[in-house]
């Protein structure tokens, strides 16, 4: 049933934009990608796995401990390291998060072993809604939608409203004037590096709530973060979900086609974007840089 | 400028000779090896050369080029694939298939580029790390390419262990020698004066009358052909492939990791970071990820506190410069 295929693709779209969403807001604010995004994400879901062992809580309840953890490291990072990198061009901090990602991945093959994991949320993960009309949905996606439009509205406030936003905006659009009307970047970019790990880390345990996951799920989380900000363009942060939603839908409908097919349809949706719409589809500037 | 005065443009040092006579002289050493037939030592030569010849292209892109790209494990894949499908498909003698893979491989990225040359920057290196899983999960779909579980080199059996070896050494050294010297003599010339200026600024190399669409193009193919070479003789040697091994992101860290710890955007560096990978692979043979974890580290730090890499501290404290693609004004 395609509606039904539809529906689920939908909901898959809210998990990815919240991992597209901490990718486009640091590149927005510091012109920095950062490769071990998706590895930080599988992270905060290992820790996860500890804190739940440990303090026999429900996976969503370590969410209280892992987002602060990861804040914490974001904050760290962007400060000790990656703040000297900005200003020496692109290739430094491609390379030294690069080389993270390696790290981070082949830590944890150390620390965990090879083995797949999985975050057990005591029954939510199985339960269903349903719709009317013979139409369920999981209620664990739906969950997962919810929270990615409800964190997307917080930033949407937090970035239009706030002082904080403002900083971030000025820093975006001029960081050598922001400077010189009062703005410190070196903080700066730590709360975004900071916010931007947060946001991951409720995308990495909603992930390792929703499938299992290995030492080496983060590239893949990456890329279609990746993917989901550049078929919604750019700088428009409801384009990101856009964006999540239709490599989601890509990617359970290939699935749906023939087995191996998900990840590669969502991969070939993508590259076609980029080919017929190199600006995304829902740009808000026509020039991609 | 001022009539009378003398400027003379030296592009050969002191320097540069004895980096040619010792270049000369290993060269004469990796032929003479086989006489010894201590197969051990070729066969870490010819790992030892793979690395290299991975590390030189990574290098021409991304140091000389400004391409840094994630996905040359497409090309690895590739070439590999290509190996296979023209020896044990096509009936084309093995060994001659090598380069012959090398050129399906450049042949791949004409078509590549179109995509991946929309992305400028940090953009372009998670392009092509994209572009290179597609390749991944194309081939892992293919049920001619044996799906997930990936091939067998079957056209080498009927050849003794000791022949496919030495042939095998033959190449590699082939290949290592022809990498070092294209690169070198590629940057030395006209193009390469282009692609350092482009490098360095496009707007002015542009309007200076270098084509830089053209320039990074041949770039990425030139990367292609030798990374797709690479990758058939890697499989040469090993003979059972599949789409997770040869595809695997892998093969770009250690390059990244030799080039970046080597020296970027100089020739020696390359050699210099691919000897030290090498033994640092072979001491922590035993100790598993540790080994990635060390590198990826080290890798790090060279790139936040020496951005140059150890050759480039060797090259900077002593004006040292074996093989020298500057051009030095004498007077």
């Amino acid at each position: 049933m395609w509606v039904d295929t539809v529906v689920q693709g939908v909901l898959l779209g809210g998990l990815y934009a919240l991992f597209a969403t901490g990718l486009s807001l640091i590149f927005g604010v510091m012109r920095l990608v950062n490769l071990a995004h998706g590895d930080f994400s599988i992270l905060a879901a290992f820790i996860a796995v500890v804190v739940v062992q440990t303090l026999e809580l429900n996976p969503l309840m370590t969410l209280v401990l892992v987002v602060p953890i990861m804040a914490a490291i974001g904050y760290g990072l962007q400060r000790l390291a990656l703040n000297r990198l900005l200003g020496r061009g692109i290739l430094p901090a491609v390379l030294v998060t690069f080389g993270l990602s390696i790290v981070i991945q082949n830590g944890l093959l150390e620390t965990f072993s090879a083995d797949s994991r999985r975050l057990n949320a005591g029954g939510i993960e199985t339960a269903s809604v349903a719709l009317g009309g013979g139409l369920a949905v999981g209620a664990f996606p739906l969950l997962t939608f919810a929270v990615a439009v409800l964190l997307l509205v917080g930033l949407q406030l937090l970035i239009g409203r706030s002082a904080i936003g403002r900083a971030f905006r000025a820093a975006s659009d001029d960081g050598v004037t922001a400077r010189l009307m009062g703005v410190d970047p070196d903080r700066l970019y730590g709360l975004a590096m900071a916010l931007s790990l947060a946001i991951v880390a409720v995308a990495g345990i909603f992930l390792g709530i929703r499938t299992t996951f290995t030492f080496s799920s983060g590239p893949d989380r990456l890329l279609f973060a990746f993917e989901a900000v550049i078929i919604g363009g750019l700088g428009s942060l409801w384009g990101t979900l856009a964006g999540g939603v239709i490599l989601g839908v890509a990617q359970t409908a290939g699935a749906r086609l023939s087995p191996g097919w998900g990840v590669l349809t969502g991969h070939l949706v993508f590259l076609a974007v980029l080919l017929l719409r190199p600006s995304g589809l829902f740009a808000k500037s026509r020039r991609v840089d | 400028m001022r009539a009378g005065a003398t400027v003379r443009v030296a592009r050969t040092t002191a320097a540069s000779r004895a980096g040619a006579g010792g270049a000369a002289l290993v060269v004469a050493g990796l032929s003479a090896l086989p006489l010894t037939g201590d197969a051990g030592l070729m066969r870490a030569i010819v790992e030892f050369i793979t690395l290299l010849v991975l590390a030189q292209m990574w290098n021409l892109l991304a140091g000389y080029a400004g391409l840094v790209s994630i996905g040359q494990q497409a090309y690895i894949g590739l070439g590999g694939y290509a190996l296979i499908v023209l020896a044990d498909d096509c009936g084309v003698n093995p060994f001659l298939a090598v380069p012959l893979a090398g050129v399906v491989a450049a042949g791949f990225a004409l078509p590549t580029a179109a995509l991946v040359f929309r992305f400028r920057d940090a953009y372009f290196a998670v392009g092509t790390w994209a572009v290179a899983e597609v390749y991944r999960l194309l081939v892992a779909n293919t049920d001619a390419l044996g799906r997930g579980t990936g091939r067998t080199l079957k056209a080498v059996f009927p050849l003794a262990r000791e022949t496919r070896e030495l042939v095998t050494y033959a190449i590699a050294v082939a290949v290592g020698v022809a990498a070092v010297v294209a690169v070198y003599l590629y940057l030395r010339s006209r193009l390469g004066l282009g692609l350092m200026a482009v490098r360095d600024s496009e707007p002015a190399s542009a309007s200076l009358g270098v084509d830089v669409f053209r320039t990074k193009l041949a770039v990425y193919v030139v990367a292609a052909f030798g990374t797709g070479t690479t990758g058939a003789l890697l499989y040469l040697n090993l003979l059972r492939i599949s789409p997770d091994a040869a595809f695997s992101i892998n093969w770009t860290a250690y390059t990244i990791f030799i080039v970046v710890i080597g020296g970027l955007g100089t020739l020696e560096g390359p050699i210099v970071g691919a000897l030290v990978f090498f033994l640092l692979r072979r001491l922590l043979a035993d100790y598993g990820a540790w080994y990635m974890i060390l590198l990826g580290t080290l890798a790090v730090l060279v790139m936040m506190r020496y951005p140059q890499g150890l050759w480039g501290l060797v090259a900077e404290r002593w004006d040292l410069h074996f093989f020298p693609v500057q051009r030095r004004v004498q007077r």
